[in-house]
């Protein structure tokens, strides 16, 4: 092993395990995208756009990216405004208590979504809890289960530490002297958090925010808890035509236009992030 | 330092209210003496938890997916840990692109992994066997696993080493009893991590698993799909408290916010 040809030694074992089991099932699932389905058949040979003419032509699977894409961007909303201000709020407080409420606040994402949602689902549906606290309050009841309310308040309780994480990361770059100097001339609070914090923590909200957006949108277990059998989003589609259905090629067409989705979307942005934020630093450093 | 105001904190009481209740509810319901669910206001039971005991399909499904997380967190992070050691400390052609390709399945919707495992171990003959889960759950994981290793490998002072070559060590002497102790809590926490990940995972176990491989969350998701009963909220709840116990853990061994921050960014 000379030390040249090191590095690719040292990877090699992960390199091949990524070609055999991630580049081939990916590549052979957007083939058989391409392939004509047939009821008694199964799987036919040849090459065909009908599933994606299929897909892209029916109401009724328009209605599906309609509705994941119009949840995935209400929940992104929903956990960049939240999550920003609860970065905020958590990095002006103090030891212990900033420790142990980040615990409180990062440590549900190592608890399963499973768990998660069924909580919400017992919130919503079961106990009725919900509904109970918001009648105490005056609120007349809401439909939370299978429906597309319920799946937001879900999807954003499960996705919003990821802002949380960013915008808390981008503030620890932040001289805690940049807030006092805006006080100290003057600025109101409400003025401080427009005109200096959201400002510099920008590039965290934007980069936890496409990151909740491309995980809301591919979405599994909440939409299909929550959402029951009738609310269908991409992934809970392409569950069905897999497991259910059993049309296979229209299931992989979902899938490859949901993967070209997310990584198209996750490159762009960070090139935007990136080009836009190197501008900012470049213009203040001169 | 700016103190929070009243408007903050009160905003910070609901947001942590809004987090907690969920778990809460999940953990209470347990507890109910009833057969339905329902919370325990007239007293409490642990006899949900017992049913959960007495119920081989929940204990095979924890025992599957225990195994199945220890192998492969562990086949995850012997990989993780020599490709880590070369994008951290080496420059060599192609490092940025081997890395963001190690890093690729973090961007690729568990969904679309589901199905691609599904189509390809169907055709290989391998579909709902324990070695085709624990393939596609090493697939999922590394990338965690990968993450913490690069993250304890950069941060690496190679003066260290090159001190104990000068003094005579061999390769494999450095690397045992140098570069390994350094990054070994990098490595610790990447492999646990990973084994919470594979523990948790759904979407892609739902489509590898079959009636005899079921992985505990899998089987949670079909339990709760088919319908929702106390039983399945001790299951839940017996999660919650394991988690919380590996998440001191980790807040201990790491700190949880560098395991979820990460302090290097490669690729």
């Amino acid at each position: 092993m000379t030390p040249r040809r090191a590095p690719y030694w040292l990877s090699a074992p992960a390199l091949l395990l990524y070609l055999a089991f991630l580049v081939v099932p990916i590549g052979a699932v957007t083939l058989i995208s391409f392939q004509n389905f047939q009821f008694y058949g199964g799987i036919q040979p040849g090459f065909t756009l009908k599933n994606y003419v299929e897909v892209l032509g029916d109401g009724y699977y328009w209605e599906v990216f309609g509705r994941t894409f119009g949840i995935a961007s209400v929940v992104t909303i929903a956990c960049a405004v939240l999550g920003t201000f609860e970065a905020i709020v958590l990095n002006r407080m103090a030891n212990p208590w900033k420790g142990l409420f980040l615990l409180v606040v990062l440590g549900p994402l190592l608890i399963s979504v499973v768990v998660r949602t069924l909580g919400w689902a017992l919130l919503f549906g079961s106990t009725g809890l919900l509904n109970k606290a918001l009648g105490v309050l005056g609120v007349a009841p809401v439909q939370f289960m299978y429906s597309n309310t319920g799946v937001i308040v879900a999807l954003t309780h499960v996705l919003v530490p990821f802002v949380v994480i960013s915008v808390w990361a981008s503030l620890q770059g932040v001289d805690p002297a940049v807030e006092r100097a805006a006080v100290s001339l003057g600025a109101s609070p409400a003025s401080v958090l427009r005109k200096v914090l959201v400002p510099l923590a920008m590039p965290g909200i934007l980069s936890g925010s496409v990151i909740v957006f491309a995980l809301a949108a591919s979405a599994f277990a909440t939409p299909a808890i929550i959402g029951g059998r009738r609310l269908k989003v991409i992934a809970t589609a392409a569950y069905d035509e897999f497991l259910n259905t059993l049309n296979w090629p229209l299931g992989a067409s979902l899938a490859v236009l949901l993967l070209l989705v997310n990584v198209v979307l996750l490159q762009a942005s960070n090139r935007m992030i990136e080009r836009r934020y190197k501008a900012v630093f470049a213009e203040g450093a001169t | 330092m700016i103190r929070n105001g009243w408007l903050a904190l009160a905003f910070h009481g609901v947001f942590i209210a809004f987090i907690a209740a969920p778990l809460l509810i999940v953990c209470a319901v347990a507890f109910t003496p009833l057969g339905y669910i329902s919370l325990p206001t007239d007293g409490i039971s642990l006899r949900w938890f017992a049913a959960v005991a007495d119920n081989p399909r929940f204990i095979d499904a924890f025992w599957l997916s225990l195994a199945l997380g220890a192998v492969s967190s562990a086949v995850a992070t012997v990989l993780a840990v020599p490709a880590a050691l070369a994008i951290a400390r080496r420059r060599f052609r192609g490092r940025e692109a081997i890395s963001a390709f190690l890093l690729s399945p973090l961007l690729i919707p568990h969904i679309v992994l589901g199905v691609a495992f599904l189509r390809y171990f169907s055709q290989i003959g391998i579909n709902g066997t324990f070695a085709s889960l624990a393939i596609a759950h090493v697939i999922v994981i590394l990338p965690f696993a990968l993450r913490l290793v690069l993250s304890a490998a950069t941060g690496l002072d190679s003066a260290v080493e090159r001190a104990a070559v000068s003094l005579g060590a061999s390769a494999l002497t450095v690397f045992r009893r140098v570069t390994l102790p350094l990054i070994l809590p990098g490595i610790v926490s990447g492999w646990l991590l990973a084994f919470i990940t594979s523990f948790d995972e759904l979407t892609v176990s739902v489509f590898v698993s079959n009636p005899s491989t079921t992985t505990l969350p899998v089987r949670m998701f079909l339990q709760i799909q088919d319908t929702i009963d106390p039983l399945v909220a001790a299951v839940s709840a017996l999660l919650i408290v394991a988690t919380v116990v590996a998440m001191l853990l980790l807040d201990r061994l790491v700190g949880l916010e560098r395991l979820f921050v990460g302090k290097s960014r490669h690729g």
